[in-house]
């Protein structure tokens, strides 16, 4: 009777093990091989951590500044993660709680929006930057925080759900104005569901790569991903240079996966439960 | 409290207000792209000097351009390969997680979904690391296994590296399946689980028969969803294959040949028309998804 479920107990188990196993291998070689000189990297298989972390970092900062790189990313993933959390929520507040004329029409565009692939208006994006003159500059991955479809998709369901009319007109009465009762009533309720869509623009804006590959033609305008990509054609042969510059693009996202992974879990659900 | 204002006459206002800023951007940034993409579909234009109109001739030569469709073959190739192991996986896994009390579930759950937001440019140096050359990590244990035929130059064959990019694709994917598919199956009441039951059917036949028909919806939901990002794959080919689709061109994507046509060779003309042609394709895949949706709508 006990024997047959342990049984398939280990074998669960030890199932779940070997999926984590492969999910998480290629981070840990990574790490692994960003302490481990070349010539290491070649002639054996290394599964413990080495000593030449200072040389590999000393030889990637020869090669690329990569720290350049790194301020680059943030000066772009932060203001487009603040823009789009407060204007999603200010959009999602205007279309869920007031009334005029040809709304149905404009939430109708914020819908057709969310469907227009990135890839497809990509040279058209590229041609509006040119004759804007900011090529080479921040602003073409900024300002586009403004208007984020799908945060205000999501975020016009959560101020449905949890902002009364009753509340605003209570406001109201009180004498604030409209804009006061958003920045000090609304947002502030709302401040769980806007910190949710923020991570994912967060990751978002950081993992972009297609957009800053097109935008940014001087090297020392390179984001994280940009200056990756290209890394293999810098260093030649130094691999622990390569797996550490590798490792340094990913750490953040790492980071935010640690700290936040269960509000991630939830988010992804926001979409497709009823 | 501090500011009094007329916020009866004010009010229709306030919301063209709230919305306008989203409005004034997705003009600019969000249209404005597309009906330009459009508008230089019917052009040649080198990037410097004006742009030429030439007609439908950018459409003519799409037609019958073979890379263009060994393209679109490789991008839904590379999907189809990655979707039907990553959806068998993550049934499986709901299965396990919806059935047995695992302990540490939510764990498992968290880190399967890790590559998915991990960059995936930097992911696909990482493999090309991970498998490129003679003395590669992955060579390296192949060799000390004594693996007949290793090293292998993985990077020479073609069915290597295209199953290699639909291999990244299934384990950046499968960990955000199984939240997904999950969340579909505590959408279903579970009396109905309880009539299974009584009714004698085991855990398998349960999950076969009733559970996974009615969570049909969100799993077409995810096929689409899965299939138009699929078409537009892009980073992890690109990195992995140092932008060319090498070898043979087995893993060039559309969206590296439009970015190769447009950024590399200064075809912005027939850049825009490859745009154009993968938009209709994903508008029609579109399409077949709000027909999925909407009857998803009607079964609740």
């Amino acid at each position: 009777m006990n024997k047959k479920p342990t049984f398939s107990l280990a074998l669960m188990y030890g199932f779940l093990i070997i999926l984590l196993i492969v999910s998480l291998v290629p981070f840990y070689l990574m790490i692994i091989n960003g302490t481990h000189n070349s010539f290491d990297i070649v002639t054996k298989l290394n599964l413990l951590p080495g000593y030449s972390l200072k040389d590999n970092y000393l030889t990637m900062q020869s090669h690329v500044n990569i720290w350049r790189g790194f301020v680059n990313s943030l000066c772009i993933t932060i203001p487009y993660t603040l823009l789009s959390g407060y204007f999603g929520a200010m959009t999602a507040f205007g279309f869920a709680k007031y009334n005029f004329y040809g709304k149905k029409f404009l939430f109708g565009i914020v819908m057709a929006s969310m469907m227009i692939p990135t890839q497809v208006t990509l040279i058209g994006f590229y041609h509006l930057n040119l004759r804007l003159g900011l090529l080479n500059s921040y602003w073409p991955f900024i300002i586009p925080g403004l208007a984020n479809a799908t945060t205000v998709f999501f975020l016009r369901a959560i101020v449905v759900q949890s902002i009364s009319d009753n509340m605003l007109e209570a406001a109201r009465i009180e004498g604030c104005s409209e804009g006061y009762i958003f920045n000090h009533i609304v947002l502030p309720c709302i401040m769980p569901g806007v910190f949710t869509m923020s991570i994912f623009n967060f990751v978002a804006s950081w993992n972009n790569y297609i957009g800053p590959l097109i935008i940014m033609t001087r090297n020392e305008m390179y984001t994280m991903p940009v200056m990756i990509a290209m890394i293999k054609g810098l260093y030649l042969s130094n691999y622990g240079a390569m797996y550490l510059a590798i490792a340094i693009s990913v750490i953040p996202i790492i980071l935010v996966f640690c700290f936040f992974s269960k509000y991630i879990i939830n988010g992804l659900t926001v979409g497709v439960d009823k | 409290m501090k500011r009094k204002t007329k916020y009866c006459h004010n009010r229709k206002w306030a919301g063209y207000l709230f919305i306008t800023p989203f409005f004034l951007t997705f003009l600019i940034f969000g249209l404005y792209p597309v009906l330009y993409t459009l508008y230089l579909s019917f052009q040649k234009w080198d990037g410097l000097s004006a742009a030429k109109y030439v007609g439908w001739k950018n459409f003519q030569r799409i037609l019958q351009d073979k890379v263009f469709y060994l393209s679109l073959w490789n991008s839904f190739r590379i999907w189809l390969f990655n979707f039907i192991p990553q959806m068998l996986t993550a049934l499986f896994l709901s299965a396990l997680f919806t059935f047995n009390q695992v302990k540490g579930m939510k764990f498992f759950r968290a880190v399967f979904y890790l590559p998915n937001l991990v960059t995936a440019a930097s992911i696909g140096l990482l493999f090309n690391l991970l498998f490129d050359g003679n003395k590669s990590v992955m060579n390296y244990i192949l060799v000390s296994l004594k693996f007949p035929g290793a090293p292998f130059s993985f990077f020479n064959s073609q069915v290597f590296t295209s199953g290699l990019v639909s291999y990244i694709q299934w384990w950046m994917w499968f960990g955000y399946t199984v939240v997904i598919i999950m969340a579909g199956i505590t959408t279903i009441d579970s009396r109905i689980y309880d009539a299974a039951q009584v009714d004698g059917a085991g855990k398998t036949k349960t999950y076969l028969y009733i559970t996974i028909p009615l969570i049909k919806p969100t799993l077409i939901y995810l096929g689409i969803t899965s299939l138009i990002g699929g078409m537009q794959l892009f980073d992890v080919p690109a990195t992995l294959s140092n932008g060319n689709g090498d070898p043979r061109k087995a893993v060039l994507t559309t969206a590296m040949y439009l970015y190769n046509q447009g950024f590399k060779n200064h075809n912005y003309g027939y850049a825009a028309v490859i745009s154009v042609g993968l938009f209709f394709i994903i508008a029609v895949i579109s399409a077949f998804a709000f027909k999925a949706l909407e009857r998803k709508g009607e079964m609740n």
